[in-house]
């Protein structure tokens, strides 16, 4: 199976895209990147011993991160997105291709076999990628997809024998939040009135 | 570790976002919220619908969609018809070694047990997701029975 770069061509400036509103996308992607969060994944990960349902676990989650990323490059390719809202799924996507490539690190470090991506036509089958019709359509896909994967690291933390695993699930529920959220508010959509509505 | 600058311009930054979006996306028509996933607006609850089987409909996008469907074989299989079915048994999806050799039938009470831990009830199975939110499992289990009977057995 391939590896290539699943959205091809340069993403649209960073200055255009502030100058169109991606201010939130961008500005959480500088913070990941002067985190270290990447790293720090690592880290996590090749500390951790072995456990055979932790790297079950991880591989699950590694197989998400791979259907969102064929999410993003269906909508990139559907020729519903304007160049802007192009830009936004190119960073969004960007960050799921570090989470892919931090898990698939880990569960080889931890001597398993990280699983492979499916072909983009998988994907759009599973997906039901046909019937999008318009770029709300795809968003909504997108924050359909990003919501149910923030639910999953939340809901997979009292699985992990890993305290540091844990901890990493946490910070990727994170990222999908993030994802959600500005996808949600793009979209118009109403933000949870109550509290605690992710993870149970 | 973030700098002050950097903190400061982050929070302008997203509040400029919430406050005003992407002007171009703002001005699309919206039809439903994204916090009411496709599926929810588009997989009506197939028998006389219980209160715990509309809001397991919602409560099965936001909890389950990361990697399941009704229809559709993803992250994990296909659930139309679940209950009642023999646990590891779609000939078409890759099973854990520990739901291939399960001889359970899936009713609501094993999956209430599986969506609590559902290590401890396929010790080797991998999924990793636990609810433990027992109406949240309720709701779920609901919309499952739901959308496992026929519709000729239930109109």
């Amino acid at each position: 199976m391939t590896n290539k770069t699943l959205i091809e061509g340069p993403a649209p400036s960073r200055r255009a895209l502030l100058t169109n509103g991606g201010k939130a996308a961008l500005s959480v992607s500088a913070i990941l990147a002067l985190s270290g969060a990447s790293g720090a994944l690592t880290r996590a990960f090749a500390d951790h011993g072995d456990a055979a349902q932790d790297v079950a676990i991880l591989n699950v989650a590694l197989a998400l991160e791979h259907e969102a990323i064929g999410a993003y490059q269906l909508g990139a390719e559907s020729g519903f997105l304007s160049k802007d809202v192009l830009g936004v799924a190119v960073e969004f996507q960007s960050h799921h291709k570090a989470h892919r490539d931090a898990l698939a690190g880990a569960i080889r470090s931890m001597g398993g076999e990280a699983v492979d991506t499916k072909t983009l036509s998988d994907y759009a089958k599973a997906l039901n990628a046909g019937s999008l019709k318009s770029q709300k359509d795809v968003l909504m896909l997108a924050a359909r997809l990003e919501l149910g994967a923030a639910n999953a690291y939340l809901g997979v933390i009292p699985s992990f024998e890993s305290r540091d695993l844990a901890q990493i699930s946490a910070r990727l529920a994170a990222d999908e939040t993030m994802h959600w959220t500005a996808l949600t508010s793009v979209l118009g959509g109403s933000l949870p009135k109550d509290a605690l509505t992710f993870g149970a | 570790m973030l700098n002050r600058k950097t903190l400061h311009l982050w929070l302008l930054g997203a509040a400029s976002f919430l406050a005003f979006g992407y002007a171009e996306l703002h001005s699309m028509s919206v039809e439903a919220s994204a916090d009411q996933p496709e599926t929810a607006r588009t997989m009506p609850v197939t028998r006389e619908s219980p209160t715990n089987a509309v809001e397991g409909q919602a409560l099965y996008a936001r909890r389950c969609g990361a990697c399941h469907s009704l229809d559709a074989n993803r992250i994990g299989p296909r659930h139309r018809g679940v209950v009642g079915r023999e646990a590891g048994s779609l000939p078409d999806y890759d099973y854990s070694d520990a739901l291939r050799r399960a001889t359970f039938i899936w009713d609501a009470e094993i999956l209430d047990r599986w969506l609590t831990n559902p290590e401890a009830t396929a010790p080797g199975q991998k999924m990793g997701f636990r609810l433990s939110n027992a109406d949240e499992r309720a709701q779920i289990v609901a919309f499952l029975e739901a959308n496992s009977e026929t519709t000729s057995a239930i109109e």
